[in-house]
C-alpha cells in the first residue's frame, strides 16, 4: 500500500512551533494554485510504513550479495557513527575556512591515502558515482589535448568487453568511441590495439582486472601503445578491490582513474546512492581537475587549479561519504588494505574451484576477485537462462550474481563474494548454487516459476515499459 | 589494525591448498613483477574501532558549528524531523544495491515511486525520474535533455547561482552544446535581451525561480517568449518555496530541476545532496537516469520495477543521452520520509515560516541601514548592502557563533546575500541585529 | 516464418514494399520475433533522408535497443505514429506495421525475393 493511500484528512503530526513573526508571502500572483497532496499520517504509522518497506528490501546486512562487478562488502558501522557526527552534517558548504578546518582535513587525508593506493598525484572528491568520474576524467584528457592545441583528438578508445558507461561517458564528453574487440580471454587484443591508435586518439578507457575478473598481463604494453601515439590511459577503478596493494593503476601507465568509494571502500550502496566517485590523476593533468583542491598543512585552505575544467556539481563531493571511506582506510591501514585484496582473490577463487565441476566456468583459470559462469550449455539442454538460476538463487536467500554482463559471455553470471564473508556463507551459497544446478536438471520448470517466497512473483517489465505508470494518481 | 575479514588463518590455509596454492601471494604470481608494489603501501598502519573513533573525533572539532544561520546560497539549513533519521538508516535499505532484482527490491522500488509521485506533486509537472546527484548536475543534465538534432544552443540566466552555470558550462564544455548567457538586469532576468536573441537553434532556457539572489523572477514573461521561439523552458527551483509559490507546472515549463537537500538532508559540508528532475509527459522518455513504475506480477499483484530502461546507458551504450548509472536511493528515501512527517499542512507551514522570517529579517535589517538592493519580490533570501565592511560584520556575527548571510563577489562586492528559515526564531533575529548595530 | 505479400526483404531484416517511386519499410516477422516483445519505437521525423545501410530508427525492447537499417535511399514522407502508442503492433502484425513510407527513392541495396529471404534466414541460423 502507498503512503498516499494511508493518507487521511486532519491526520499528521505537527513538528513546528507556531510562527513568531507576522505571516508575510509575496504575492498572490507568484503562489501555487495547485493544491498539495502531501501524505497526512500519524508518526507511528508512517514509521511502520517504512519498516514494511525495510522489510521488502534486500541488502549486504541480510545475507550474502555475490553481485559481480559491484563489490558488495559489509559496511562498516563505525563509518554510520563517524558520517553521522554533528561536527560534520551542521556544516554550511560556504563557511569560512578557519571554520572547516576538519573538513578540509578529512578530505585532505582520504586524498593522501587514495593516491598512495593507486598510485596517482592528485585527486578530487567532488564526482558523485563512477559514471560521474568517469565523465569527469574524459574532460580531464579533453582539457589536456585543447591546451596543447591539439585538436586533432577525437576518438576514446573502448573494448568491447566494458561496461556500457564507458561509451556513454565518452560521447558525453563530445568523443567517438571506437570499439577493439577483445581476445576470447576479455583482455585487450595487441593487434587490434595498435589497428585502430593514431594521431586521433584522445585516450583509452580500461579496468584491470578487466571485465571479466581476469589481469590482463600485457598492460604495460598496451598503455606504452596509447601513450607513444599521444593519447592518456583511464583507469575504471570499478575492480580495484582485487588489487589494492598489490599493484596501482599509476604504475601500470594510467594517468587518470575514478574510484568508486562505495565498492571498493565500503560505504553502503544505499539501494542505489549516494556514491562517491574521486578521481585522481597524473601531475600533468592536476590542473585541470574541477571543483577545488586541499593546499597546506598546519592551515589548511581551498584552492582552485589553475586551469580546471569547472565544477561538475555543487561543492565537494559527497562529502558523508568521503567521511565514511576514510573511516574505512584508517581502520585497515597498510597492512589490511592488501589483506581485503588478497582474501577478496582468495575467496573468489575458492568458490569457482567448489563450483566449475558443474557449472562451466567462461574462463577456467586463475581469478582475481570475481568470475564468470555460463549458462550457455545449459540452458540450450533444459531451458534453464541465467536469469532462472539467479531467480532459484533468490529463494534461497542468497542475493544473485550480476546476470547478463559482461556481454562477450553468453548466458553470463558472474560471481564477487567480496573478502568479508566467512567460509561457512561461502560453504553454504556452494551447496546452494549446486542445488539450484540440479533443480535445472530435474524440475527444470520449477526454476522457470521462481521466486516464490518473495513479496511479489516476476513483473510484468513489457506492461510497464509499454504503459509507463510513473507516478500515483491522486 | 582493524579488520573485516572473517577467515581465520587456518582457514584460510585449508581453502588455498584445497585450490593447490600454498602462498595467498600465489594467486597474485601471473602478475608482471614490474607493475607489482614492492615496499607496501606507504600510508599509516591500521588501527582499531576506539583509536579510529577518537582520531575521527579530533578532526571534526576542528570544524565550527554555528548556532545561528543565516546563509543560504544553495545549501539550506531545516528543521529535519526525528523520523527521517530513524527511516535512512534501516540496513535492509541502506545497504541494498539499486534495486535491479526487482522480487527483492520491492521496499526500495515503492519508497522511489513514492517519491517520483511527491515531486510531480510539488513541482505540477507530470514524471519525475528517481532523481540525480544534485541541483546543479541536475540542472546540466537538463539542459542537456532538450537538445535537438537542429537546436543546439542553450541560454542560462546570469541570475541563477553560480554551481548551476559552472556545471552548465561544464557539461557544455563535453558535449559540445552553445551556451550563451542572458544578462542580468535589476536582480532578475533580461527578457529583453532573451527576446531579441533567441532563435530556432535555440533548444532551450534555463531559469531559476527564485534566483540566486532571492529575487522572484517574470517566469511568466520569460515563458511567452520562449515557447514563441519553441525553445524548451527549464525552472530551476528551491523546493521549499513550492509549499507556497507558484509552480514550473503552473508557468508552463516544460522541466523543472532543483536541489533537493532542503527536503529533510542536513548541510553536511555540501553532500551527498540530490537533484531532482521532473517534465511533462512529452519529455519522459528524454529524461536521463533511473524511473521506477508500476505494473503488476504473474499473480496480479502490484509491483514496481525499473522501466524505460533502453533509454539508459548499460544498454544504449554511446548512444545513450546520459551516462548517469546510480541515482541518490538512500536521499530520495529521506526526502520522500521528510514530506511525508511534515505533511500537506506541516510543509505548506514551512514555507509560510521561512517567507515571513525572511521578510521579517529583511524589515529589521532595513531599520538599521542594511538596505535591498532590488525591489522585487523574494522567498527567503535577498541582497542588502553593509552598513560596515563585510568582513568585520562577519566576523563581529562569528564571535556570537553566528553565520551570517554570503559575501557577495564581484559587480555585488560589498553585497550581502541574507536567508532565513523556520529554524531562525524572532529573539535570535533581533540578537543578530543588535550585535549588527554595533559593528 | 512468416512472409508478406509482394515484399522484399533486406539481410538486416527490414521489409520493403514499393508503388513507384514510394516504398513503404518495415520489420520482418523473423526480425520481430528475435527482438521480443518491442516497448517502444524511435522514428524518424517526415522530411528526414534516409539512405542505404545507414540507420533510420531503432526499436526497443525491456532489455535491448537494436538499430533499424535503411535498406533504401529517398525521402520520409510520412511515419507510422500509431506505433508510437503501440510498439507491440510490430509484434502482432509486422507486415502491416510499416514504420515509414519513402518518396522520391533514389537507391536501394540488393533485396531478397520471400523465397531468397528465407533461405537466407535459415542460413544464418545453421
Amino acid at each position: 500500500m502507498l503512503v498516499f493511500e494511508k493518507s487521511k484528512e486532519g491526520r499528521g503530526f505537527s513538528s513546528l512551533p507556531a510562527c513568531d513573526v507576522p505571516e508575510v508571502l509575496p504575492k498572490e500572483e507568484y503562489r501555487r494554485g495547485l493544491e498539495l497532496h502531501l501524505p497526512e499520517i500519524s508518526e507511528n504509522d508512517l514509521s511502520r510504513h517504512y519498516t514494511e518497506l525495510a522489510k521488502k528490501s534486500y541488502g549486504v546486512n541480510d545475507g550474502f550479495y555475490p553481485l559481480g562487478s559491484c563489490t558488495m562488502k559489509y559496511n562498516p558501522k563505525i563509518n554510520e557513527d563517524m558520517a553521522g557526527l554533528p561536527q560534520f552534517t551542521e556544516i554550511h558548504p560556504l563557511q569560512p575556512e578557519s571554520t572547516i578546518q576538519g573538513c578540509l582535513e578529512v578530505i585532505q587525508k582520504a586524498e593522501e591515502y587514495l593516491c598512495e593506493i593507486t598510485g596517482m598525484n592528485r585527486m578530487t572528491m567532488q564526482p558523485a558515482a563512477g559514471a560521474h568520474g568517469e565523465f569527469t576524467g574524459l574532460l580531464l584528457i579533453k582539457a589536456y589535448h585543447e591546451s596543447r592545441g591539439d585538436h586533432k583528438r577525437t576518438k576514446i578508445i573502448v573494448p568491447d568487453s566494458a561496461h556500457g558507461t564507458n561509451p556513454a561517458s565518452a560521447t558525453m564528453a563530445g568523443y567517438s568511441v571506437v570499439s577493439v574487440p577483445s581476445m576470447e580471454d576479455g583482455c585487450v587484443d595487441l593487434e587490434k590495439l595498435r589497428a585502430v591508435v593514431g594521431e586521433d586518439t584522445a585516450g583509452l578507457m580500461l579496468t584491470n582486472p578487466n571485465t571479466v575478473g581476469l589481469f590482463d598481463k600485457n598492460i604495460l604494453e598496451i598503455t606504452d601503445i596509447i601513450h607513444e601515439c599521444g593519447g592518456v590511459n583511464y583507469y575504471d577503478g570499478a575492480n580495484l578491490n582485487a588489487v589494492m596493494g598489490i599493484v596501482r593503476p599509476g604504475d601500470m601507465g594510467f594517468d587518470v582513474i575514478h574510484l568508486n568509494l562505495h565498492k571498493t571502500f565500503s560505504t553502503p550502496h544505499g539501494g542505489g546512492g549516494p556514491g562517491s566517485g574521486p578521481v585522481g590523476c597524473k601531475e600533468f593533468l592536476a590542473e585541470f581537475l574541477p571543483s577545488v583542491l586541499v593546499e597546506g598543512t598546519e592551515k589548511l585552505t581551498l584552492k582552485k587549479p589553475e586551469h580546471s575544467i569547472g565544477e561538475v556539481k555543487s561543492f565537494y563531493g559527497n562529502f558523508l561519504v568521503v567521511v565514511r571511506a576514510l573511516t574505512y582506510l584508517m581502520t585497515l591501514g597498510k597492512e589490511g588494505i592488501p589483506e581485503a585484496s588478497q582474501n577478496a582473490v582468495l575467496n573468489a577463487n575458492y568458490m569457482m574451484n567448489k563450483l566449475k565441476d558443474i557449472y562451466p566456468m567462461a574462463y577456467d583459470e586463475v581469478c582475481m576477485h570475481e568470475f564468470v559462469m555460463s549458462m550457455e550449455e545449459l540452458k540450450k539442454g533444459t531451458g534453464v537462462s541465467a536469469l532462472d538460476i539467479a531467480k532459484g538463487l533468490v529463494d534461497n536467500g542468497i542475493h544473485p550474481p550480476t546476470m547478463y554482463f559482461p556481454l562477450i559471455v553468453h548466458e553470463a553470471l558472474m560471481v564477487e563474494p567480496t573478502e568479508t564473508e566467512s567460509k561457512e556463507t561461502m560453504d553454504k551459497a556452494i551447496k546452494v548454487f549446486r542445488k539450484i544446478y540440479n533443480f535445472a536438471i530435474t524440475a527444470p520448470d520449477s526454476l522457470h516459476q521462481a521466486p516464490v517466497t518473495t513479496p511479489v512473483t516476476r513483473l510484468d517489465e513489457v506492461e510497464a515499459a509499454r504503459n509507463p505508470v510513473l507516478r500515483y494518481q491522486f | 589494525m582493524g579488520s573485516y575479514v572473517p577467515t581465520t588463518e587456518k582457514e584460510r590455509r585449508e581453502m588455498l591448498s584445497e585450490i593447490g596454492f600454498q602462498n595467498i601471494n600465489d594467486l597474485f604470481s601471473h602478475i608482471p613483477d614490474e607493475v607489482k608494489v614492492k615496499d607496501g603501501l606507504q600510508i599509516p598502519e591500521g588501527m582499531s574501532e576506539l583509536e579510529v573513533r577518537r582520531k575521527i573525533q579530533k578532526i571534526a572539532g576542528k570544524n565550527k558549528v554555528f548556532s545561528q544561520v543565516y546563509r543560504g546560497a544553495g545549501a539550506y539549513r531545516h528543521f529535519i524531523p526525528a523520523i527521517v533519521k530513524s527511516v535512512i538508516s534501516k540496513e535492509n535499505l541502506l545497504t541494498a544495491y539499486t534495486p535491479y532484482q526487482a522480487e527483492i527490491s520491492q521496499g526500495i522500488l515503492q519508497s522511489i515511486f513514492e517519491y517520483q509521485t511527491m515531486i510531480c506533486d510539488l513541482t505540477g509537472m507530470d514524471v519525475s525520474n528517481a532523481c540525480v546527484y544534485d541541483g546543479a548536475e541536475a540542472a546540466a543534465e537538463s539542459v542537456a535533455m532538450c537538445r535537438e538534432r537542429k537546436r543546439a544552443k542553450a541560454f542560462v540566466s546570469a541570475a541563477v547561482p553560480p554551481y548551476v552555470m559552472e556545471a552548465i558550462k561544464t557539461y557544455v564544455f563535453g558535449n559540445e552544446m552553445e551556451l550563451e548567457i542572458i544578462p542580468e538586469k535589476d536582480g532578475i532576468t533580461d527578457i529583453a535581451y532573451l527576446q531579441e536573441h533567441i532563435d530556432k537553434t535555440t533548444a532551450c532556457v534555463y531559469i531559476q525561480q527564485p534566483n540566486y539572489y532571492g529575487n522572484l523572477e517574470d517566469a511568466s514573461a520569460l515563458e511567452t517568449v520562449i515557447h514563441e521561439a519553441g525553445a524548451k523552458y527549464i525552472m530551476g527551483v528551491n523546493p521549499t518555496a513550492l509549499g507556497v509559490m507558484k509552480t514550473p507546472g503552473e508557468y508552463g515549463a516544460d522541466v523543472a530541476v532543483g536541489e533537493g537537500q532542503p527536503l529533510g538532508l542536513p548541510l553536511a559540508f555540501g553532500g551527498p545532496y540530490i537533484g531532482f528532475m521532473a517534465s511533462v509527459d512529452s519529455m519522459m522518455r528524454k529524461l536521463p537516469g533511473r524511473i521506477v513504475g508500476q505494473t503488476s506480477d504473474s499473480n496480479g499483484k502490484t509491483g514496481y520495477v525499473l522501466t524505460l530502461q533502453a533509454r539508459e546507458q548499460h544498454i544504449r551504450r554511446e548512444k545513450a543521452s546520459s551516462n548517469i548509472c546510480s541515482n541518490e536511493a538512500l536521499c530520495a528515501l529521506a526526502v520522500g520520509t521528510y514530506l511525508s512527517a511534515m505533511g500537506r499542512e506541516g510543509f505548506r507551514e514551512v514555507a509560510v515560516q521561512c517567507s515571513s522570517k525572511a521578510h521579517y529579517l529583511a524589515a529589521e535589517l532595513e531599520k538599521i541601514g542594511y538596505e535591498l538592493q532590488n525591489k522585487t519580490e523574494f522567498f527567503h533570501e535577498f541582497v542588502t548592502n553593509s552598513k560596515a565592511p563585510v568582513l568585520k560584520v562577519m566576523e563581529a556575527l562569528e564571535a556570537h557563533g553566528i553565520l551570517g548571510g554570503l559575501p557577495l563577489a564581484g559587480d555585488r562586492e560589498g553585497q550581502i546575500l541574507w536567508c532565513a528559515t523556520e529554524m531562525n526564531s524572532k529573539s535570535e533575529i533581533d540578537e543578530m541585529i543588535q550585535i549588527l548595530k554595533e559593528v | 516464418m512468416k512472409l508478406g505479400e509482394g515484399l522484399v526483404y533486406s539481410k538486416s531484416h527490414e521489409w520493403v514494399k514499393f508503388e513507384g517511386d514510394t516504398a513503404w519499410v518495415g520489420l520482418t516477422d523473423y526480425a520481430q520475433s528475435e527482438l521480443g516483445d518491442l516497448v517502444y519505437v524511435n522514428l524518424p521525423e517526415a522530411g528526414d533522408e534516409i539512405e542505404v545501410e545507414e540507420t533510420f530508427a531503432d526499436v526497443e525492447s525491456v532489455k535491448a535497443v537494436s538499430d533499424v537499417y535503411s535498406p533504401i535511399t529517398g525521402t520520409v514522407c510520412e511515419i507510422n505514429e500509431e506505433l508510437l502508442d503501440s510498439p507491440e503492433k510490430i509484434n502482432e502484425d509486422p507486415y502491416g506495421a510499416w514504420l515509414v513510407k519513402v518518396e522520391n527513392v533514389t537507391a536501394k541495396e540488393e533485396l531478397l525475393s520471400g523465397e531468397e529471404y528465407e533461405a537466407f534466414v535459415a542460413s544464418e541460423q545453421a
